[in-house]
């Protein structure tokens, strides 16, 4: 099957069922390469974080199938799903989602640790994104863009090939976005890894090596 | 710090659980609060039962003798027939009992140097073996008791007899009696007081006749069978019923704490004490639960596996158990050591304690049963849904 990170073809996701059943994507094809950033975009409840839910295995598809670095998803325990995303994925959130009662260290070595990996990472992943300074301060005394920075560190724990980000910049000022967005194109181009990227931001439009555009659940046009 | 995928957790599992918890202090410390009153309340609860169970038997406990002869169809020790003084001299007739003698032991009543009226137990015992009668005389000796009129009370009961010292004159069954000296932390499970006095003595202040008693309490031969020796007795005393100590003690607390309800009451209370404290432990952890499940829903997301979440709410539920359990504990013992003065004894030995620490902690973990499930129940999804 394909090298691809992340793939799908004919992707299909029905929300309930009869009446009120809602198509959120429709017949989606896709592949990201390694070193790639693609950007998913399109209007509120176009699909995007729908396809996102499905690539990180948190949501199984209505129809269609799913690769990931060249496995099939389909037929997958939910053990083994789990098992995957902890090992190959990393994730970004809108709201950062970090532990508020650790430190910026302790938020990254709870990945470190649920990956088997030696705690003392953290502080070279704190580094790499410009945060060893901050090792241990709390989320709460932290800006929104350090906040961010330190969920990056956190979704590079355990070095996935592949990360995926809701939203990463749309609670970020200009400056601190800028940064996120440039730090999120280094670990896909520097590093290669594949990096899916859903939001509205301009900046990472530009950024992106692909970039696709998603309305009522169907791909319009990618480039 | 190396930790290898087989050791899921074990470190930020339990950093995780314990900043959950610590990291709102208010919090926290409702937490704590609620446990420890939860652990108070279970002590209390079973420490009055086990308080109540000890003082049925409390004087028969610290009577040496090896067997006790009572009228027959006696159902405890407080409240029997007369029986004559000739049992006594069968009784050591028996081969095999090496010492006999007579035990009185009724109701009566006490009139307050202020002229009020109190119900009281009188125990006559045989001053010349020693086999019964008071012990832990913290003021006046026992030889005092050999005085006529003589008799002893428990300080617990000072106020309640109006009695403040040595030398105070009462009424006892409308006989002159002289108080010669006191115990201490004899109380008595029908909350009238003993009061103490020699075998004549007891049967002049409680109008038994010279020849009358209601015990015959005696001691074995060394090497001699109980269970044979009880047998004789019972065909040779065949108005009376016999009974081994253990027996007889056994027969006394059944009766007050099972025939009489007085005692399923309290145990009642114990479990009600249990379940009550179970609910406010479950309810506390649950809250703490529910305020990180986004967090809970995180590491869902994350790849974190069951194990690991099992652990933080496993942890959040021994850290809880220990730093509020403890405490609890502390203050029960503080508690019981205050009922010593009291009537009601609260008694918390301290294989209660260690089983108390052991029961907050079952009490944490299945509190945290429902919060598992809660946060278990989390969609991992949701960290998407804004």
């Amino acid at each position: 099957m394909s090298a691809q990170a992340l793939e799908t073809r004919g992707l299909s996701m029905v929300y309930g069922t009869g009446d009120t059943a809602v198509r959120a994507l429709d017949a989606v094809d896709f592949q990201v390469a390694a070193g790639q950033v693609m950007a998913l975009m399109g209007p509120s409840g176009s699909g995007k974080t729908t396809l996102l839910m499905i690539l990180g295995c948190l949501l199984h598809p209505t129809a269609g199938s799913v690769w990931v670095e060249g496995q099939a998803l389909a037929g997958l325990s939910t053990q083994a799903l789990t098992r995957l995303r902890l090992r190959r994925m990393g994730f970004i959130f809108q709201s950062y989602n970090l532990f508020p009662a650790l430190t910026a260290a302790e938020n990254v070595q709870v990945a470190l640790e649920l990956k088997g990996r030696d705690l003392g990472e953290a502080t070279a992943l704190l580094d790499l994104v410009g945060l060893a300074g901050r090792r241990r301060n709390f989320p709460a005394q932290l800006s929104g863009g350090e906040k961010q920075r330190v969920a990056i560190a956190r979704a590079l724990a355990g070095d996935p090939p592949i990360l995926l980000a809701d939203e990463p910049t749309a609670a970020l000022d200009s400056v601190n976005g800028r940064a996120v967005v440039r730090l999120l194109g280094d670990l896909a181009h520097a590093q290669g890894r594949a990096v899916v990227i859903v939001t509205h931001d301009p900046r990472i439009g530009e950024l992106a090596d692909r970039v696709v555009h998603i309305e009522d659940g169907r791909i319009q046009d990618q480039f | 710090m190396k930790t290898g995928p087989l050791h899921w957790g074990a470190g930020m599992a339990g950093l995780l659980a314990w900043r959950n918890l610590a990291h709102d202090r208010s919090r926290f410390a409702v937490t704590l609060v609620g446990i420890i009153f939860a652990v108070v309340l279970i002590a209390m609860q079973i420490g009055l039962f086990l308080g109540f169970s000890d003082s049925t038997t409390n004087v028969i406990r610290h009577t040496r003798a090896d067997f006790w002869i009572v009228a027959k169809g006696s159902q405890n020790f407080e409240v029997t027939l007369p029986i004559n003084e000739r049992e006594l001299f069968l009784a050591r007739s028996v081969p095999g009992v090496a010492q006999a003698e007579a035990l009185l032991v009724q109701f009566t009543t006490w009139k307050t140097p202020g002229g009020g009226t109190e119900s009281v137990i009188i125990l006559g015992t045989d001053l010349n073996t020693g086999l019964a009668g008071p012990w832990n005389i913290v003021e006046g000796r026992l030889e005092d008791l050999r005085r006529p009129d003589a008799v002893m009370i428990d300080r617990v009961f000072m106020d309640k007899l109006g009695v403040s010292r040595i030398g105070t004159r009462v009424e006892i069954n409308n006989r002159r009696a002289l108080v010669v000296g006191f115990t201490q932390g004899i109380r008595s499970f029908t909350t009238s007081p003993w009061v103490f006095a020699s075998t004549r003595n007891a049967q002049r202040l409680s109008g038994f006749a010279e020849d009358q008693t209601n015990y015959v309490i005696g001691r074995l031969r060394p090497g001699a069978d109980p269970q044979r020796v009880r047998d004789d007795l019972v065909r040779t005393l065949p108005r009376t019923d016999v009974y081994l100590s253990e027996a007889f003690a056994a027969r006394t607390r059944d009766y007050w704490m099972f025939t009489t309800g007085a005692g399923a009451s309290v145990l009642v209370s114990a479990v009600l004490g249990l379940l009550v404290g179970v609910v406010i432990v479950a309810q506390v952890l649950y809250a703490t639960t529910v305020d990180h499940l986004p967090e809970f829903g995180t590491l869902r997301a994350m790849g974190a596996p069951r194990a690991f979440i099992y652990k933080v709410i496993m942890g959040q539920a021994v850290i809880s158990a220990t730093l509020g359990g403890l405490p609890g504990i502390a203050l029960s013992l503080l508690f019981a050591r205050g009922s010593e003065a009291g009537a009601a004894v609260i008694l918390v030995p301290p294989g209660l304690a260690v089983a108390l620490y052991g029961v907050t902690l079952v009490m944490c973990v299945l509190a945290s049963i429902v919060s598992i499930r809660k946060a278990m129940s989390i969609d991992p999804a949701m960290v998407f849904q804004r």
